[in-house]
């Protein structure tokens, strides 16, 4: 290890990690079938990673300010239920849903703040509202995805497959508002040093509500990407996305404390946790490893990660 | 706790934490057999009893982890209560003279699991939910592999014992009873116990006054997954077989059932009789809404409405302790 810190500084390493990971298990799919290296082949394989980079950025922004959220697996099969039920069938009243879904979600964020709450109990407790507002909504699978969601789901940019563009737009976005913006850093700096950004004049309510927003937001748009793809919906559709995104977090170099997370990161890390799950189909083994290989992908990295935290602290 | 102590017997009661998840249970029960017109009370206790006892102990074990602070939950419940009942149930090929080897199957899973957990927390350096989260999936995996789909019945002795009834209530919850008992002793009265706690409370404070906080953490963890492949045995032997989803509701009402028992999430504070409290009070509150004759989805939202209530009635009361 400590010849390869000399190489290149740990701090480089960690940041290249997700890329790494991410390279590291497509080129074992490409070796394992070539075929998959082409437009269509990288469609199909990344397809279903676009409502999980989603959901992936919107845990990213609780655990920005160092909580954690149990509810966004069922708040995405609830905002699914109403893109494939309010928004097809009226439109008007599907957008309005889909806003008061946002807006609960803030709200949850006022409360976990003002009551000095433990995040992960009242977001366990909403997880439950959420699927009951889901199988109140559509009790036994259907619906029908709107259209023209449809359609920008199945778009086919030329040269490159969709869910690659959509991936860089939302990690770029995303990336510029939180890393690169001057309010970024303020609600970065909420989970850092809650008490310097509050003297420093920020209200800690106003950085709650904008991050929790935000989280509600990108809920929305998983639960949509979700049904643009599947085009029918489910209240269970998507429960797992609650683990699997706090997985796609950590997995793209976000911590539990201080703020720090990366939006770049995070998606890689959401991408590298479906290949996972292919990545057995192609092997030939036993699909039901399939979860088991994504612990395994989480552990490998964690693992790597903290070779190179023990390597930094040996160096001067 | 330690500050000020109310005089009177009946304001030191009303100060115990568990009180309110024993109030609840209790005022739905009362709801619920108003509105029947005092049919089938009994029956519903029983029943509560019956599906409490589960609940109870993964509980016991979560209890323990999340004591020790902020971060501390374990999330492998599911998997390895999934894992154990699958193990045994396998081994055991519905054999009464295997019960033995069978249980003690299911322990080895679990210990296997904690040990295998706290060996993430230790040497990656991780929080425990990520370590736990990782495990799981692996477990889950593991669990899908030796199942493959099979629902292999319990021995008959097993099933009889995990359904038998002692005048009225069921001979499985009498035991969780006395294992909460035992577990209550040694959370208050051990240095185990004490250890935890302090752990919760300022695991820098812990070490300094001499207590081995690494043990302490491995301890648990093992504990709970212990727990959890008890669970799991007990509940195959229940229901007739193990199932892949046996776990699933386990995740979630685990955390809950700690949580509205009184126990604080921030860690260095737990009690055990609020488990069995809040265990039937979320077993009461679904039958009551059922009897109302509530659909699904609103029987899930008010569960979830409810927890947040206890929750923001439980922290204002922590606050007035403090202030």
């Amino acid at each position: 290890m400590s010849a390869l810190a000399r190489l290149a500084p740990p701090r480089l390493l960690r940041a290249l990690l997700p890329a790494v990971s991410l390279a590291a298990i497509l080129a074992a799919i490409f070796w394992l079938q070539p075929r998959t290296a082409s437009y269509f082949g990288l469609n199909l394989l990344l397809n279903l990673s676009i409502p999980i980079a989603l959901a992936t950025i919107a845990q990213m922004f609780i655990l920005c300010v160092n909580d954690l959220d149990l509810s966004i697996g069922g708040y995405v099969s609830l905002t699914a239920c109403i893109t494939a039920t309010w928004l097809n069938d009226t439109p008007a009243l599907g957008v309005l849903a889909l806003l008061l879904c946002v807006v609960a979600y803030a709200a949850m964020g006022a409360l976990i703040h003002l009551r000095q709450l433990p995040s992960i109990v009242v977001t366990l407790g909403m997880s439950f509202v959420w699927l009951g507002l889901a199988v109140l909504l559509l009790p036994t699978p259907g619906g029908q995805a709107p259209d023209w969601l449809r359609a920008l789901m199945t778009l086919k940019p030329p040269y490159v497959p969709f869910p690659i563009v959509a991936a860089v737009v939302f990690a770029l976005v995303v990336h510029v508002g939180l890393m690169r913006s001057a309010y970024g850093v303020v609600l970065r700096g909420a989970g850092g040093n809650p008490r310097a950004v509050e003297r420093a004049g920020w209200s800690l309510l106003h950085v709650k509500l904008t991050l929790y927003a935000l989280a509600g937001l990108f809920g929305v748009l998983a639960g949509m990407a979700l049904v643009g793809l599947t085009t029918s919906a489910d209240a269970n559709i998507a429960l797992r996305y609650t683990l699997l995104s706090i997985a796609g977090v950590i997995l793209g170099g976000g911590e539990f404390v201080g703020g720090r997370v990366s939006p770049i990161g995070a998606v890689m890390g959401a991408m590298t946790l479906t290949l996972a799950g292919s990545f057995l189909s192609f092997l030939r083994l036993n699909p039901d490893w399939q979860i088991g290989a994504q612990g395994a992908i989480l552990i490998l990295v964690l693992a790597l990660r903290a070779l190179i935290n023990r390597a930094e602290r040996r160096a001067p | 706790m330690t500050g000020s102590r109310p005089a009177s017997a009946l304001g030191r009661l009303a100060l115990q934490p568990w009180l309110w998840a024993w109030l609840g249970a209790l005022a739905v029960w009362l709801a619920t057999i108003a509105f029947t017109r005092g049919q089938g009370a009994g029956e519903v206790l029983t029943a509560a009893f019956t599906f409490g006892t589960f609940f109870v102990i993964v509980a016991i074990g979560q209890m323990f982890v999340v004591t020790l602070g902020p971060g501390n939950v374990d999330l492998s419940i599911p998997a390895t209560m999934t894992l154990a009942g699958t193990v045994a149930m396998k081994l055991m090929d519905g054999d009464n003279g295997m019960l033995a080897v069978g249980l003690l199957a299911a322990l080895g899973c679990g210990l296997a699991v904690g040990v295998f957990n706290y060996g993430l927390i230790r040497l990656l350096a991780i929080p425990p939910i990520i370590a736990t989260l990782s495990s799981s999936f692996l477990v889950q995996s593991t669990a899908i592999w030796t199942n493959r789909g099979l629902r292999i019945k319990p021995p008959s002795a097993l099933a009889d014992f995990a359904t038998a009834k002692l005048g009225g209530l069921p001979a499985l919850a009498l035991c969780v009873i006395a294992l909460a008992g035992v577990m209550h002793i040694v959370l208050t009265r051990t240095p185990y116990g004490r250890a935890v706690i302090a752990v919760g409370q300022n695991p820098r404070a812990a070490r300094f006054a001499g207590v081995d906080v690494d043990r302490t953490r491995f301890v648990t963890y093992v504990q709970a997954a212990l727990f959890a492949a008890l669970c799991g045995f007990c509940l195959a032997g229940f229901s007739g077989g193990a199932a892949l989803n046996m776990g699933e509701e386990y995740l979630l009402s685990s955390i809950a059932v700690v949580v509205i028992g009184g126990t604080s999430v921030a860690g260095g504070f737990a009690n055990v009789p609020g488990l069995w409290g809040a265990a039937l009070f979320l077993f009461l509150l679904v039958t009551m809404l059922n009897t109302f004759g509530l659909g699904a989805g609103i029987r899930l939202i008010l569960t979830g409405l409810i927890i947040i209530a206890v929750i923001v009635i439980a922290g204002s009361s922590s606050r007035k302790r403090e202030g």
